[in-house]
């Protein structure tokens, strides 16, 4: 449990941060709140030879209101991002993955941007940012990108940051009209993760389902927007016989995760039941 | 006996400020001059023979001093022994070298030591140590370890037996021929982690000038580690001073010799440099050892009233790959000689096969065999009252030993030394309000939602124990224990324990014990423990016997303080000593109590000994070594509520409520601590602990990511109460509680969950009850058609 030896240097700002990752290539590896990163560097799975502190850039830590949009900066801790007013009241689902993740000392250190940067599959965000149709926002040499939540996830640990890239920003659009959301979340009694975390935004006019968009981590080796049963919903009446139905579809094109504590076969059927009980929860807020 | 306010006083423990601020000294804050750190490397294979162990590389590595294989050490060390030797059960001890010498017997079985500057060092040097293997077939479940092709791990084992023991008494055949209903089942009592918060470690330091070797360790018991280690490292046993600072818990995992600490002290010696070892929590889930993991088949026999008249079952015992030091003794004396529970079953035929792995090592987990027993034995009779339509309720009374027949003497051969289990229950029942929640139960079920009731009316032995019997048993030691009361000139007093506390909170409840019975301030009053150069003696903590046994030497030892200060009162107060009254801590002569003489004046005269009656030695200091004349057998009776999710299978606990009864209680609010970790970890393992092992023997819960130890949010609030029913043979009428939760709470657990899922169709399923189990459980029996 003693990681291999890594030269330590901190960023005193972005610039500096995407020098450095420039400079040492692949054995380089950022560290923001340090809840993914060290835990496998102990175990040494991770073996960085220069680790690059960005705790300390204080410009990225932030939640703004720009209009439509809530723009999050990428070292906000998962308590700030649960606690604030602002995320509670526009982008309620984001509040409640946040609440969820770990214990009270992960929120106290955990990023937003370490989470997705991470991407592992049942880490609770990116079902909530794919759900939002969230952007991730980019730094590199050449400057800032945008990449949407959708192209952003490739696979277990795999996204489309380039490697000289630090997220710096998440955009979270606001739904708008009536809509509510929810997140559901099966956490595994040893690791707190998902097992089943299933995220849904509905949008309800005229007593239909205008929009919905439903998206599960855990399930699967990365996370997914389910658009069997957001198809089935959306256009349909927006009561509660329509919504037991669609999340019937859950996970229905997916080959489910399966270990020593939940088979796939398992996943599978926790799926259908996670998604109506978020989809529920998401109807009843919206109207 | 006087009983005073301090005596049963709700009072905070001492020892929390220094463990809750960070003050305390633990193995791994002893740092000494000149210190090295050594790393072991682990057989990353399940079985395999070593072809070579290649240590170039890691020696070339920055820092490294030494580094010490197999070889090296086989003809320097002694082995690695076992320590009970139960008789009469063809008994065989496989050899356990400190180092694995040419094969690998499980995942995590030390094959070598580097020794380095640093820890950093040391752990990237053990990196670089390669280890050739031919890898051999491996076994990791006992019921397949005996089968005759199975793969075999010790030459001189030839089926992987280690022992076969058995119990029996009466005529069980006649019994189950004579039944009107017998019932069968198999269960599996699964393996588990003990995850002590502190990982194990030890710091070794050897004076070569005083030829004296200094071992710090984390240990539940330092004399017998002492005994043990001079053995295996050649040294006398007077030049071995072990002294456990503060240990981080040990739930029985810190009561072995295992290889490391003695490899260490090995390396100390041969160094002539201290040296630290600290396991990480990696190693620790495979280096130390687990608990339980029982396979048994049983029936049980009775009669149409519920009248149980025999039992009968075989269980194989998963041992793991050496025989840790007390592992025989634990499903055997611990557990086997307990299968009648708090019940009069005059007929008992019980087997026991303790069987060879390549798994870790099994041995004492807290309850250590008990926990198992009461768990079959309250399924069993839930099984027997759902099978005749009876209450549980109704069968546990039927079939209690009556109160009236205390001391009982069990067809196994224990004697019960005092009980009233229907007062628990009754207690138990008012508290959980049990018509009433049938009723809740019968409208909750109208509304497709599964509540559940479970029983477990336990009784467990502890206090171990008769040291006689400890002999008769085959345990390798006494367990008598010891005590010095030690007064000061000022008055103030040390008290040294042969017990060696490691959280159980002792520190406060023996000061308690020794306030109550010399009238001191409880602030006057330190009890010191765990140094064999400090103590005289002592056979440590388990088989909660800390009070049982320790507390009654200290008790002892405090009426011989009073039997002496009587005497000097005497002569000081110019009176007989019998005219004497002592009362909180004062000696006067009846009916003149403004002219007395305190305790603290007459430690003052003893030490100064200008005047004092004629043949009574200077000072005032007591000692005694305590022999228990039996066990303690703590009862008591455990309701746990639960909800299962018939959707999804997840089960949770709603209300828990355990009525104790460990005779008189010295200190309740220690007493409720030791209760709710007990039941913590007995839900623990009915929904959530599980080691698992693949088939060829890796472990695939090796981390707090898998292994899922209960968290504050999945256990309930506790509602606990007692009754008290003094032991007739303890000086103060105390019996044993560290254990007790666990030994009851798994089978309560069990059986609200049987009992939720009962109208399903669902007679019995095993522990741990995870989702996916009972819900495919729960489909199994509904058919496609699913929940109604
Ligand atoms: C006990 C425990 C329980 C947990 N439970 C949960 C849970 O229930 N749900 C959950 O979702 N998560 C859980 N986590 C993970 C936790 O949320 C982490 O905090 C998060 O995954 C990573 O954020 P971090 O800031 O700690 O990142 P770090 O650990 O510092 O970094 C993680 C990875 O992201 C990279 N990185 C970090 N920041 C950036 C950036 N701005 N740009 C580019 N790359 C970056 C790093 O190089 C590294 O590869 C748990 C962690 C622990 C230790």
């Amino acid at each position: 449990m003693i990681p291999m030896a890594f030269e330590y240097h901190r960023a005193a700002s972005v610039e500096e941060a995407i020098r450095l990752l420039e400079q040492y290539g692949p054995d380089a590896k950022v560290l923001a709140g340090g809840h993914s990163l060290t835990p496998l560097m102990k175990l040494r799975f991770a073996q960085p030879a220069h680790v690059i502190d960005i705790g300390r850039l204080h410009e990225l830590r932030y939640i703004r209101e720009e209009g439509n949009v809530i723009a999050i900066g990428a070292l906000t801790l998962h308590r700030t991002v649960a606690e604030s007013a602002t995320v509670r009241q526009r982008i309620p689902v984001l509040a409640e993955a946040a609440f969820r993740i770990g214990d009270v000392q992960v929120r106290n250190m955990g990023t937003i941007g370490g989470s997705l940067a991470h991407a592992d599959p049942a880490a609770d965000y990116p079902a909530v940012v794919l759900a939002l149709e969230a952007e991730i926002v980019a730094q590199g040499p050449a400057g800032r990108r945008t990449i949407r939540a959708r192209d952003f996830f490739r696979g277990p640990f795999t996204t489309a940051l380039q490697p000289n890239e630090l997220i710096v920003e998440v955009r979270v659009p606001v739904p708008s009209g009536k809509t509510g959301s929810a997140y559901q979340k099966y956490p595994h009694p040893a690791s707190g993760f998902a097992v089943v975390g299933c995220a849904a935004v509905l949008t309800v006019d005229a007593e239909t389902c205008r929009d919905v968009r439903v998206a599960f981590t855990g399930v699967a080796t990365q996370p997914f927007r389910d658009t069997v049963v957001e198809d089935a919903l959306r256009g349909q009446r927006a009561d509660e016989a329509t919504v037991r139905a669609a999340a019937e579809k859950a996970a229905e094109g997916v080959q489910p995760l399966g270990d020593a504590f939940a088979s796939a076969e398992y996943r599978r059927h926790m799926a259908k039941v996670y998604a109506r009980r978020a989809l529920l929860q998401a109807l009843t807020r919206a109207t | 006996m006087v009983v005073t306010r301090i005596f049963g006083a709700r009072i905070k423990r001492r020892e929390d400020p220094r463990l809750i601020t960070g003050q305390a000294t633990y193995t791994d804050d002893v740092v000494l001059p000149g210190m090295c750190y050594a790393v072991f490397v682990r057989s990353v294979q399940a079985h395999a023979r070593i072809r070579a162990v290649r240590t170039d590389a890691a020696q070339a590595h920055p820092g490294v001093i030494a580094i010490f294989t197999g070889r090296d050490l086989q003809e320097k060390m002694g082995l690695i022994p076992t320590a009970w030797l139960i008789p009469d059960s063809d008994l065989k001890t496989p050899p356990h070298p400190p180092l694995a010498v040419d094969r690998v017997r499980y995942v995590g079985d030390a094959v070598a030591v580097v020794l380095a500057t640093t820890r950093a060092a040391a752990s990237d040097a053990a990196a670089l140590v390669e280890v050739d293997y031919e890898p051999l077939p491996a076994v990791a479940d006992p019921e397949k370890a005996v089968q005759p092709d199975a793969p075999r791990l010790h030459d001189d084992v030839p089926d992987n037996v280690a022992f076969h023991w058995k119990v029996v008494n009466g005529d069980v055949d006649r019994a189950f021929a004579e039944a009107d209903v017998v019932v069968r089942q198999r269960m599996v009592n699964h393996r588990l982690v003990p995850c002590a918060m502190e990982t194990r470690g030890c710091v070794a330091h050897y004076n070569k000038g005083s030829g004296e070797l200094t071992l710090w360790m984390t240990s539940q018991n330092p004399h017998i580690h002492r005994v043990i280690l001079s053995g295996i490292l050649h040294l006398p046993e007077h030049r071995i001073r072990v002294i456990a600072p503060e240990v981080g818990g040990g739930f029985g995992s810190k009561i072995p010799c295992y290889p490391e600490e003695a490899v260490v002290s090995f390396c100390a010696v041969e160094l002539g440099v201290p040296v630290k070892w600290v396991e990480d929590r990696r190693e620790n889930f495979v280096a130390t050892i687990h608990g339980r993991d029982h396979v048994v088949y049983l029936e049980v026999a009775a009669r149409k009233d519920g009248t149980i008249t025999a039992i009968r079952g075989k269980c194989y015992a998963n041992l793991g790959a050496y025989l840790s030091t007390a592992a025989p003794g634990i499903p055997t004396i611990l557990h086997g000689l307990m299968m009648c529970g708090a019940y009069r079953i005059p007929n008992v035929h019980y087997e026991v096969l303790g069987v060879l792995t390549n798994t870790t090592p099994v041995d004492a987990y807290r309850g250590a065999g008990r926990p198992e027993a009461t768990y079959y034995v309250e399924r069993l009779v839930d099984l027997v009252a759902a099978e005749l339509g009876m209450d549980p309720v109704e069968i546990r009374r039927k079939n209690f030993i009556p109160k009236d027949a205390f001391p009982y003497t069990t067809p196994t051969g224990l004697t019960y030394d005092s009980g009233d289990y229907e007062r628990t229950l009754d207690e138990a029942l008012r508290i959980v309000d049990y018509a009433g929640f049938r009723r809740e139960q019968e409208e909750a079920r109208r509304q497709g939602r599964y509540l559940g009731i479970g029983f477990s009316t336990y009784v467990e032995i502890c206090g171990l124990g008769p040291s006689q019997v400890a002999g008769a048993v085959g345990f390798q030691g006494g367990l008598w224990e010891s005590a010095v009361v030690r007064f000061h000139p000022t008055g103030k007093v040390t008290v040294l324990t042969g017990s060696s506390p490691h959280g159980q909170g002792e520190e406060t409840t023996f000061a308690q014990i020794v306030a109550d019975q010399l009238g001191v301030p409880i602030e006057d009053i330190e009890v010191l423990h765990g140094d064999t150069d400090l103590i005289p003696m002592g056979w440590g903590t388990y088989g909660s016997r800390t009070t049982p046994v320790g507390g009654a030497a200290i008790a002892v030892a405090c009426q011989r303080i009073l039997a002496k200060a009587r005497q000097i009162a005497a002569h000081l107060l110019e009176a007989a000593e019998d005219d004497l009254e002592f009362e909180n801590g004062r000696f006067y002569v009846k009916g003149s109590p403004d002219k007395a003489k305190t305790i603290q004046d007459i430690a003052l005269a003893a030490h100064l000994a200008w005047s004092l009656p004629s043949g009574v030695e200077p000072g005032l200091e007591a000692q005694a070594f305590y022999d228990p004349p039996n066990f303690t057998y703590p009862f008591g009776a455990h309701v746990c509520i639960v909800e299962v999710d018939p959707e999804t299978g997840e089960v949770k606990v709603l209300r828990y409520v355990a009525v104790d009864d460990c005779g008189r209680v010295i200190n309740p609010l220690i007493v409720d601590g030791q209760v709710h970790g007990g039941i913590t970890q007995g839900i623990g393992q009915a929904l959530y602990e599980w080691a698992v092992y693949s088939e060829d023997g890796q472990l695939l819960t090796a981390s707090f990511n898998e292994y899922a130890v209960p968290k504050a949010h999945q256990v309930p609030r506790y509602e606990t109460a007692r009754t008290e029913t003094p032991s007739p043979h303890h000086p103060l009428g105390c019996k044993g509680v560290g254990e007790t939760g666990t030994i009851a709470a798994t089978a309560a657990v069990a059986n609200a969950v049987m009992d939720a899922l009962r109208p399903l169709g669902i007679r019995h399923l095993d522990m741990p009850f995870t989702p996916e189990r009972v819900w495919r459980a729960i489909r199994q029996a509904q058919g496609p058609g699913g929940i109604p």
